[in-house]
């Protein structure tokens, strides 16, 4: 059997594994990382979204043997001990969940994103959630949390592991951002 | 669902993975072997089961597949180039923005940064948007193989339903995209229900002015017939036509009197998201507001 190393979570692995074993098989069921969950079969609904050398990707999509030497950074990779990463925070800030099994693919996203545009718009966020399917909730409290972790991360604020995601942000004008939001969207800083 | 077994090879070198594709001959997918790129298409086909070849041979690591390059009248895109990299390239954004356009819209963005174009376009899928955009562009598709390679023109690749010219062990290694010259529109217009699925219908339209009048028009269709087509009875129709001035009213227009041929010739498919006279009706729209949004 082809035999594969990777990083997850900081942590480096060598695995035998069957060709076939998807790499969210390999995260769960060998790994212990049941964070990421499987939520279809299709590669439609991104709950079982990580970061693969730095970008989203499906883990549901990818083999083992592609991530072959690979870094994997899931949503249990995010915290710094107890401390949550500033987008967990903002989720459960904005009540961004119900039931939560879209919430760690959401999250995952939702850090992606932010690599290319520090401070979305809401357009850019749901452009950016679109391969994260929701069935509770309806978006609206899930966009509010990645922009409120956005100014969280580019305020540099609880720079946590994940925290150079939003790294080319550092310095900008955060304040100056929050108050430019619509009424009634809250107030990012704490 | 869990993929059935498969035998796995990573090739090293392009001459090693045309030599493991060409071994036992590529199928469909049935109990042979199949190449792997960047497997957003073929993984979930995979977990269905609805593909379960004995060999899959990963091209993954092959980065002389990799790359976009401006060479003069066209720009070459390298087969594993991801739908992201494409979509970052300013040689893509310059000199085939209609390939950006349609990129943007595949998928998702977690799909883009794994999918390739190659990829797509070998995977021949009827209702993927690329191939519908290689037909506008009358972009050539560059292989390898133990016998050298070939030059493949889009309009004789894709033979049918998730089929190709590909023969077995031959690569894609590529794809030549010409430049759109002086007095060329286009556009891509895609029309599904939910965001990130895939196209209902869709269409790719180029579009060359000369005096005021259409001299050359080049329109593939997305998910009209089990492989992706031209839209020739829409091209000829067209030739000659002058374009309504914008906001010239309710008059008659010939353009959308031209756009009415879109369906000619297609047999598209039934499924759950549409019957085929649905299908017919949505070509012909679509077509027009593609045509429309082209015209430079």
């Amino acid at each position: 059997m082809p035999e594969v190393t990777v990083t997850v979570d900081g942590v480096a692995y060598e695995e035998e594994v069957e060709p076939r074993l998807l790499l969210v098989h390999l995260l769960r069921d060998r790994l212990g990382r049941t964070g990421t969950p499987i939520g279809c079969d299709t590669g439609n609904c991104g709950s079982c979204t990580v970061l693969l050398d730095g970008r989203s990707a499906k883990s549901c999509s990818v083999l083992a043997v592609q991530a072959d030497g690979s870094d994997v950074v899931t949503v249990e990779g995010l915290a710094s001990g107890g401390d949550l990463h500033p987008m967990q925070r903002a989720f459960h800030e904005e009540h961004a969940l119900q039931c939560g099994y879209c919430t760690p693919g959401m999250i995952m996203a939702a850090i992606d994103l932010l690599r290319d545009d520090p401070d979305p718009s809401e357009e850019a966020v749901r452009r950016g959630l679109e391969g994260n399917l929701c069935r509770c909730t309806g978006y609206c409290t899930i966009v509010r949390a990645v922009r409120r972790g956005a100014r969280a991360m580019s305020g540099g604020r609880d720079a946590g592991p994940g925290g150079e995601a939003g790294g080319e942000a550092a310095g900008g004008p955060a304040g100056g951002e929050a108050a430019g939001e619509p009424a009634g969207e809250g107030v990012a800083a704490p | 669902m869990i993929p059935a077994p498969f035998d796995y090879v990573r090739p090293a070198s392009l001459d090693e993975a045309c030599r493991v594709l060409g071994e036992a001959g590529d199928g469909d997918g049935d109990g042979e072997v199949k190449a792997l790129a960047g497997g957003q298409s073929l993984l979930p086909l995979l977990r269905l089961r609805l593909a379960y070849p004995s060999v899959l041979v990963d091209l993954g690591r092959l980065e002389e597949l990799r790359g976009v390059h401006d060479r003069g009248d066209h720009v070459f895109i390298g087969a594993l180039t991801t739908h992201d990299e494409v979509l970052r390239s300013p040689v893509v954004r310059e000199h085939a923005p209609l390939v950006a356009l349609a990129t943007a819209t595949v998928a998702d963005p977690a799909v883009r940064h794994r999918g390739t174009f190659g990829g797509s376009l070998a995977h021949a899928d009827p209702a993927g948007d690329l191939p519908a955009v290689a037909l506008a562009l009358d972009c050539v598709l560059v292989t390898a193989s133990g016998a050298g390679g070939r030059e493949i023109p889009a309009a004789g690749f894709f033979t049918g339903y998730l089929e190709t010219a590909l023969e077995p062990g031959e690569v894609l290694t590529g794809v030549k995209v010409p430049k759109l010259g002086d007095g060329w529109g286009f556009h891509y217009e895609k029309f599904h229900r939910t965001a990130q699925a895939w196209a209902v219908v869709g269409v790719a339209a180029a579009v060359r002015i000369d005096a005021g009048a259409v001299a050359q028009a080049r329109i593939g269709l997305t998910n009209m017939g089990p492989a992706p087509v031209r839209a020739r009875a829409v091209e000829t129709a067209l030739r000659g036509v002058t374009p309504p001035a914008a906001g010239a009213g309710g008059g008659h227009d010939p353009v959308k009197d031209a756009c009415a041929w879109a369906d000619e010739g297609t047999s598209p498919p039934t499924d759950l998201h549409a019957r085929p006279d649905y299908r017919r009706h949505l070509a012909r729209v679509l077509t027009h507001r593609a045509v429309r949004a082209a015209l430079p």
